[in-house]
C-alpha cells in the first residue's frame, strides 16, 4: 500500500491526520524534528491500523536537506501533507524579529522549499496528492494577529498557484484553513464552543475532501462564513475594529 | 470552555488540565488541591464535574495487542469506538459494552459499566487483566484482579486515582451482524416470562412504554440476540446526524412522548419477529444522532437508573411504573435490563435482578418525582447508579452500597479523600 509523508507531525492535528490516513490503509512518513518522540504513536498507529509507520528526521528551516531527505525516502509516497507551523504572540513577533523571521520560515519558506521539491516529482509521475494545512488567520491581515496571518497568506497563495499548475497533470492540492482547534496551542485560551473544531474532526474533513479532490477545506465549515464576513469590512471600517 | 457531561446539568465554571504524559501529570497531581478525571463526559450527572477536571481523552494510545490471547494493552483515554474501528474488522469485540461507544476505557473501569449481556459476561471489570494508576502522591501502581485497589477502582468513579493504562480482553466474533428477535409483550408480567425465557442468548434488552397505563403497565419490546456466523466483518462506522442546537423546552412535553412512544411501539408487529442487525443498530442507536441530549433543552436532563434484587422486581417496577404514569412526566427511553450476580467490588452498580433507566428533563418538580421514586427504591432494597446521578442523598445512595464503609476507610487511609473529589462524592460523602 502506498505512502503519505507527514510534515510537521508533532502536532495534535498532525497525530490524528496520521491516524486517519493510517484507519484507511495508507502506510506512513512520519517527518518531524527529533522524530523519536514519535515512538510512542508509530506504535499506538501500528498497534491500531496494522500499517507501516516510519519516523523521519526532518526540518523545515534546514531547507539545504530538503533534497536529499526526498530523495532518500525509499518508496516515494503518493501524498504529501504539510501541517508544520509555528505561532508566538503577535506582539512577541512584532518586538524580536527572529520570531517574525522563524514564522514565515516555518509556515512558508520551509514549505515552499519541500513542496517545490515534492511537486516536481509528482508532475513528472503524473499522480498524487498535497495537502497544505494553512489558516483562516491568512484571509485577512489583522492587527491581533498579521505576522502569523501574512505568512500563511503567502502559503495559500502559494498553494493556490500550485494547485493551477498542477492541474494538468492530475495532481491534486487541497488548501486548509482550520480556523480554532482545540489542541495543545490552544489549551489555555478561551475559544468559543460553536467556532472550535476537535483535531479529530480536523483531521476526517481533510481526508474526506482530499479524496474527493477538493480546492479548499474550511473547517469547522462556518468559518467559510465568518471569514467570508471579515473579508468584505472595508478597511476604513476594519481598521477601527479590535477583532 | 468548561466542561458539561451528558445531561448538560449541572453547568459549573472549571479548569481543565489535559492529560498527555505521566510526568506532566505527576506535577499537576503534587501541585492541585483537589480534582477528578473527566473522560468522554457521557456519565450523565457529577460523578466527573468538579472545579478543577483532568482531561483524560487526549491520553489515548493504543500500546500493543497480544493477537493470540486477543488482550490489547491500551491508554486510559481511548474509546470504546476506536477499539471497534481497528479490532472489528480483525474479528473482535469488546466483551462488555455500555449503549454507547463513545465512551473511554478510564470511565468503563470507573464506573465498572455493564451491558445487554451482564447476566452471562458480568461488568467490564470482567474483562480487565490488569491496570496502571497514578496516586493521590504522583507514584504510579500496577493493579492486578483481586488486589483491594482492583476492588475499590473498578466502579470507583474516579475516587481512587488516575487510571492510566489497562489490559483489556476482547472476544472473538465471526460477523458484524446480530440475529435479533423482538418480541412484543403486552404487561409487566408478559414483559418478565420473555426476559427469563431467553436468558441463555447473550444479549437483552427491553425498551418500555413507561406512559402506559392500568393493565397495560410494564408493556414492552424486547430485543434479545447473538452475533451471527456469516463471516462479515466490514465495519465502518456511518456518518451521523447532529442536533445542532438545544430545542425549546416546550418542544418535549407529555404529548410528544406519548405520540413517540406510541409510533415506536406500534412499529414493530406484534408476537414475535426476527431481524438481522448491524453492531452499531444493535447496541448503539443513540449513537447514531450525535448530540441528542440536546433535544431536552438547555436546562439539561437527568437518567435516573435503578435496580431491584429478582425477588422484588416484579412488585417494585410495577409500583414505580404506575407511580411515573400518574405523574405523567415523560421519559422518551425507559431501557429495562435483566442483571447477573453482582461482583465483589467495592462501589459497581449489578446486583442479581431488574434495572429500569429513564430520561428525564429537569423541570420543576422533578426531584419531588424523584425522591418518591428512591423511596420505592429503597423499600425494596433496590439501588441507584452513580454514574447517571445528579441529585441522590447520601442516605438513599448508603442503602443501597453495603461495602461503603469499606469504601470510605480505604480512600481516608490512603490520602485519596483529599485529592479526588466530584461534586458527587461530595453531596453523598464518599
Ligand atoms: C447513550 C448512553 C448509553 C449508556 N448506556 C450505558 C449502559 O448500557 N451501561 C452502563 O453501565 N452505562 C451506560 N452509560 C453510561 C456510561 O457508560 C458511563 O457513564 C461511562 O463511565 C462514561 O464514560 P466516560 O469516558 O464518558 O467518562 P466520564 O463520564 O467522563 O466519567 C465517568 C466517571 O469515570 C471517572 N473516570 C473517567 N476517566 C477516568 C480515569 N482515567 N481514571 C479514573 N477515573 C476516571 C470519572 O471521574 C467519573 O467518575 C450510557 C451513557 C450514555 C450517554
Amino acid at each position: 500500500m502506498s505512502y503519505v509523508l507527514i510534515i510537521g507531525a508533532k502536532s495534535d492535528i498532525a497525530k490524528e491526520v496520521a491516524r486517519t490516513y493510517a484507519k484507511n490503509g495508507y502506510n506512513l512518513y512520519l517527518a518531524a524534528r527529533e522524530s523519536s518522540s514519535l515512538e510512542d504513536l508509530k506504535q499506538d498507529i501500528e498497534v491500531r491500523s496494522g500499517v507501516h509507520v516510519e519516523l523521519k528526521e526532518f526540518d523545515i528551516t534546514a531547507y539545504e536537506t530538503h533534497e536529499s531527505f526526498y530523495k532518500e525516502l525509499q518508496e516515494k509516497p503518493l501524498g504529501v501533507i504539510v501541517v508544520s507551523g509555528y505561532m508566538v504572540e503577535q506582539k512577541l513577533a512584532q518586538k524580536d524579529f527572529n520570531e517574525s523571521l522563524q514564522t514565515i520560515n516555518v509556515n512558508y519558506t520551509g514549505a515552499v522549499s519541500i513542496l517545490n521539491i515534492v511537486a516536481n516529482d509528482f508532475e513528472s509521475e503524473r499522480r498524487g496528492f498535497i495537502v497544505g494545512v494553512s489558516s483562516v488567520a491568512g484571509d485577512r491581515g489583522r492587527k491581533a494577529n498579521y505576522i502569523y496571518g501574512s505568512s500563511k497568506a503567502a502559503f495559500t497563495a502559494y498553494l493556490g498557484g500550485l494547485r493551477n499548475r498542477l492541474y494538468e497533470s492530475g495532481v491534486s492540492v487541497l488548501t486548509v484553513k482550520p480556523g480554532f482547534v482545540n489542541t495543545k496551542m490552544t489549551e489555555n485560551l478561551d475559544l468559543p464552543e460553536k467556532l472550535t473544531a476537535e483535531p479529530e474532526d480536523v483531521a476526517n474533513d481533510i481526508y474526506n475532501a482530499q479524496q474527493k479532490g477538493r480546492n479548499v477545506l474550511y473547517t469547522k465549515s462556518i468559518w467559510l462564513l465568518v471569514m467570508l464576513i471579515i473579508k468584505h469590512i472595508p478597511e476604513f471600517m476594519f481598521k477601527k475594529m479590535s477583532i | 470552555m468548561s466542561l458539561i457531561s451528558w445531561g448538560m446539568y449541572p453547568k459549573i465554571k472549571n479548569q481543565k488540565f489535559s492529560l498527555r504524559d505521566t510526568t506532566t501529570l505527576c506535577n499537576y497531581i503534587k501541585e492541585s488541591k483537589e480534582f477528578i478525571p473527566f473522560g468522554n463526559g457521557r456519565s450523565y450527572g457529577d460523578s466527573a464535574i468538579n472545579e478543577n477536571i483532568l482531561y483524560v481523552k487526549p491520553y489515548n494510545n493504543f500500546l500493543h495487542f497480544d493477537e493470540s490471547a486477543g488482550v490489547l494493552t491500551c491508554q486510559a483515554g481511548v474509546l470504546l469506538s476506536e477499539i471497534l474501528d481497528s479490532f472489528v474488522p480483525r474479528g473482535w469485540f469488546l466483551k462488555v459494552t455500555p449503549g454507547t461507544k463513545l465512551i473511554t476505557v478510564g470511565g468503563a473501569i470507573a464506573s465498572d459499566v455493564h451491558g445487554k449481556n451482564h447476566h452471562i459476561e458480568g461488568c467490564f471489570s470482567e474483562c480487565v487483566e490488569e491496570f496502571t494508576i497514578m496516586l493521590e502522591d504522583g507514584t504510579i501502581k500496577s493493579v492486578k484482579k483481586g488486589d483491594e485497589l482492583f476492588l475499590a477502582t473498578c466502579g470507583g468513579m474516579g475516587l481512587t486515582g488516575v487510571i492510566l493504562e489497562a489490559k483489556i480482553s476482547l472476544k472473538k466474533i465471526n460477523s458484524k451482524f446480530i440475529n435479533q428477535t423482538t418480541i412484543k409483550t403486552k404487561n409487566l408480567k408478559e414483559t418478565f416470562e420473555a426476559f427469563e425465557s431467553n436468558k441463555n442468548l447473550p444479549y437483552s434488552v427491553a425498551w418500555i412504554d413507561c406512559l402506559a397505563q392500568g393493565e397495560n403497565i410494564g408493556k414492552c419490546l424486547l430485543m434479545v440476540g447473538d452475533f451471527a456466523d456469516d463471516g462479515n466483518l466490514e465495519y465502518k462506522s456511518k456518518k451521523k446526524l447532529s442536533i445542532p442546537f438545544n430545542f425549546p423546552s416546550f418542544a418535549l412535553n407529555t404529548l410528544s412522548v406519548k405520540a413517540f412512544n406510541w409510533l415506536y411501539y406500534a412499529k414493530a408487529p406484534d408476537g414475535v419477529s426476527k431481524q438481522k442487525v448491524d453492531i452499531d443498530t444493535f447496541f448503539y442507536p443513540l449513537d447514531a444522532i450525535g448530540n441528542w441530549n440536546r433535544i431536552y433543552g438547555k436546562n439539561g436532563f437527568t437518567q435516573y437508573q435503578f435496580i431491584l434484587p429478582k425477588e422484588s422486581s416484579f412488585e417494585g417496577l410495577s409500583e414505580i411504573l404506575r407511580e411515573i404514569s400518574t405523574s405523567g412526566k415523560g421519559s422518551f427511553l425507559a431501557v429495562l435490563k435483566l442483571y447477573g450476580k453482582a461482583n465483589e467490588n467495592y462501589l459497581s452498580f449489578p446486583i442479581e435482578g431488574y434495572s429500569l433507566a429513564l430520561d428525564f428533563k429537569i423541570e420543576d418538580g422533578l426531584f419531588e418525582l424523584l425522591n418518591k421514586l428512591d423511596e420505592i427504591v429503597v423499600k425494596y432494597s433496590g439501588k441507584i447508579y452513580l454514574t447517571k446521578d445528579v441529585r441522590v442523598s447520601k442516605e438513599t445512595f448508603e442503602q443501597g452500597y453495603p461495602q461503603i464503609d469499606k469504601f470510605r476507610e480505604f480512600r481516608k487511609e490512603n490520602n485519596m479523600d483529599s485529592k479526588f473529589n466530584s461534586l458527587q462524592s461530595k453531596r453523598v460523602e464518599i
